[in-house]
């Protein structure tokens, strides 16, 4: 670390601040994830630049709106299996201050970094900054949807703040891009590294829905896209009519998948290194997107198909995404919501996932604090209305959160019965009453927004139910 | 004989920001539940519509990039039949982009003028910075309790009332409003709205969903046959009181 004069002191004192500031957090059982970086920062605007250098094998960033912390989870499993010690935030604390704390976790009092590689998730608006202080080797970007515009503002505005990381890979890294995604596609032109292309090749994932779309019109001209195959929103194998602009072809593909059961599935998938087969142990189309994108991410590494595929076989799930927990022979499944396109395909893996006479209750947590996205106007975007004709198999339709009655209106506007809804104040009363209805065997599925997801996660850790995250 | 209503949906496909289709979606439930057949016509670019037989139009707002892809359509095909149709009593919700365009003109931030379809005499010019957050309005247009009306604002755009706008849809109580400064919020034209409240509006102001969908009855039984039923709005307001409560609690 060559840092001069007053930046060393600050470096150095931000350093021990948040090692303090972290102890402090697990004494008190504090989530921690976030609040020693804040104060860090405060300290030393640039200290990430500082650690930037410290692992001996780079830096990743993964980014998008949707599936960025179960694809770098992914990527942190295989990495494992590689025999690498990595930096992660895997709480998906994606700002500046979640990046500083992971760092600052993994050095010791004296600034010697533990870990080999640093692979952080990070929010698109913070890709520029983060890009230029981490100097990534590789970054992977999963999909652009529509997200909070209360706060991002228009998705043209996303992809622009992504696009102003990519002067910051090394040229001789790579970015790994989803060919699938027009929006994310469109980076590859623009990057000095090498693009490397994911996406999926197989007829039978293909729909015909078209709702929550993004990118319908060509980005070089304006005219309205034709897609051979469409897996979801605005995903597939698109071609302007009008002047021939189309998706790159995947150099990491899936080939053919097949679903096991409600959970799993089989996918293969070919690689510029030749084919691998595994079994993903989550649902959806989109975890199949996620998968693809860390396959990808890791080949850009320099990981070998084997070690990748071992990753991937144990992975199970991440932090609050399709996360099951088992409570006295009840099955709860936490799975974040946060986006449209995001919550109706966790509606679909729902439906698709139900056992032939499988209890079921839903709990809906719906917040609008700051890093939910204050304007809660995404809710009537969701195809909740897909729902519906299932709503006498459930067991309870609970809501709860600080956007409580706005949930049960949308689903009262969805054509639920509203009497059949339970709206109730207190998250652990939430839990307690939706917990009572589902019987033993039975499944209680919990769509939270994202702070709620971690005040849920918070009541089941001080009931013992789930370990806390490693700060 | 049941009585019909029908609903024209422009550009559903293309100007869908923020939830609009929830402002539709409650549209068609109330109708129903009032007892109303009702029909949904989405009208996207290129198809033709001439309004004679719709009795409400709705148009949601979109992102740049969408909104200049309707522009001509709306402002050069469709916006005189638009116009002839509000004169003669067709209920219209615009909202956001939808409002502007319906306006008589936009004045981008490099001084350029785009002509609406002037159908509210009002004007919009870009302005820096967005206005965002909750709003709360009270506003005149019904005199049954609660008054107030609540949603989300999200715009760039500054918009002027002229003359001929005889009303706000409310006075800002909590928000923005049109332009940040004249506490006036949306416009009214006879029994066209425009607003920039999305988050979704109707669905949380049931009043404002019932004034126009009769206004839309007006338009095609007259004043005697655009009776309404009435209907349990119980979850309806708890929502409409907890955005308010939101929104007091946020500015603190």
């Amino acid at each position: 670390m060559l840092l001069k004069g007053a930046v060393r002191v600050r470096f150095w004192l931000a350093l021990w601040l948040g090692k303090f500031l972290a102890l402090a957090c697990r004494i008190l059982r504090k989530r921690g994830s976030t609040f020693p970086g804040r104060i860090m920062l405060r300290v030393a605007p640039n200290w990430l630049q500082g650690v930037a250098s410290g692992p001996a094998c780079g830096n990743v960033i993964v980014s998008g709106t949707n599936g960025k912390t179960t694809t770098a989870s992914m990527m942190a499993d295989i990495m494992r299996q590689a025999g690498l010690r990595v930096v992660h935030n895997q709480s998906g604390a994606n700002l500046l201050s979640g990046l500083v704390t992971a760092f600052a976790a993994q050095l010791n009092l004296l600034g010697r970094m533990r870990a080999d590689i640093g692979l952080l998730e990070v929010d698109e608006a913070t890709v520029p900054k983060a890009a230029a202080e981490l100097q990534p080797r590789a970054l992977v970007v999963t999909n652009f949807f529509r997200d909070q515009l209360d706060r991002f503002g228009e998705l043209e505005h996303v992809v622009a703040c992504v696009r102003r990381g990519l002067p910051h890979i090394s040229s001789l890294g790579r970015v790994v891009l989803n060919a699938d995604d027009p929006w994310v596609a469109s980076l590859g032109s623009d990057s000095p590294a090498q693009p490397l292309y994911y996406g999926i090749e197989a007829d039978t994932l293909a729909t015909m829905e078209r709702h929550a779309a993004d990118a319908k019109h060509c980005l070089q001209c304006g005219h309205p896209y034709t897609y051979r195959r469409l897996y979801y929103a605005h995903l597939g194998d698109y071609l302007c009519p009008s002047c021939g602009h189309g998706r790159p072809k995947p150099q990491v593909a899936l080939k053919a998948m097949q679903r096991l059961d409600g959970q799993r599935q089989q996918l293969v998938i070919a690689t510029p290194g030749g084919e691998i087969a595994f079994t993903l142990g989550i649902p959806g189309v989109y975890n199949i997107y996620n998968a693809l994108a860390a396959i990808a991410g890791c080949l850009a590494l320099g990981i070998d198909l084997t070690t990748i595929r071992d990753g991937l076989e144990s992975f199970a799930s991440c932090f609050g995404r399709m996360e099951e927990i088992m409570i006295e022979e009840k099955r709860l499944v936490l799975a974040l919501v946060k986006n449209p396109v995001g919550f109706d395909e966790v509606i679909r893996t729902i439906l698709a996932s139900r056992q032939d006479g499988e209890e079921q209750g839903v709990l809906f947590a719906v917040n609008d604090l700051y890093a939910d996205g204050e304007d809660i106007s995404w809710l009537w975007d969701v195809d909740l209305e897909m729902l519906t004709p299932h709503q006498e198999l459930l067991k309870g339709i609970f809501s709860t959160g600080l956007r409580r009655e706005d949930m049960a209106l949308r689903l009262k506007y969805a054509g639920f019965q509203p009497e059949r809804i339970a709206v109730v104040d207190e998250f652990s009363a939430a839990l307690g009453q939706a917990l009572q209805v589902v019987p033993s065997g039975g499944t209680l599925y919990i769509l939270p927004t994202y702070t709620a997801m971690l005040q849920i996660r918070e009541i089941l850790f001080r009931q013992g139910h789930v370990s806390q995250w490693q700060v | 004989m049941k009585r019909q209503i029908k609903i024209c949906h422009l550009y559903p496909e293309i100007l869908n920001l923020y939830g609009d289709r929830g402002n539709v979606i409650a549209l068609y439930r109330r109708c129903l539940w009032h007892g109303l057949a009702v029909h949904i016509q989405p009208v996207t670019v290129g198809e033709a519509v001439d309004f004679l037989d719709t009795d409400l139009v709705f148009i949601g707002g979109g992102q740049d990039r969408e909104q200049a892809a309707i522009y001509r359509d709306l402002v050069e095909v469709k916006g005189p039949y638009l116009l002839a149709a509000a004169e003669q009593g067709m209920a219209i919700l615009a909202v956001c982009g939808g409002f502007q365009l319906l306006g008589k003109y936009y004045r981008t931030q490099h001084g350029e003028i785009m002509k609406g379809v002037g159908l509210f005499d009002a004007w919009t010019e870009a302005g820096r910075g967005r206005l965002i957050g909750d709003v709360v309005l009270e506003t005149d247009l019904w005199e049954e309790e609660p008054r107030t009306i609540v949603g989300f604002e999200n715009h760039s755009g500054r918009t002027f009332l002229g003359e001929g706008v005889k009303q706000p849809l409310g006075r800002v109580l909590q928000g923005f409003g049109n332009d940040g400064a004249s506490k006036m919020e949306g416009a009214v034209s006879g029994n066209a709205i425009g607003t920039y409240l999305h988050g979704s509006l109707l669905p949380k102001n049931p009043r404002l969903a019932d004034y126009l969908i009769r206004c839309g009855l007006e338009r095609r039984y007259g004043p005697e046959g655009s009776y309404l039923t009435t209907l349990n709005d119980e979850l309806e307001y708890r929502a409409h009181q907890a955005a308010a409560q939101r929104a007091v609690a946020r500015r603190c």
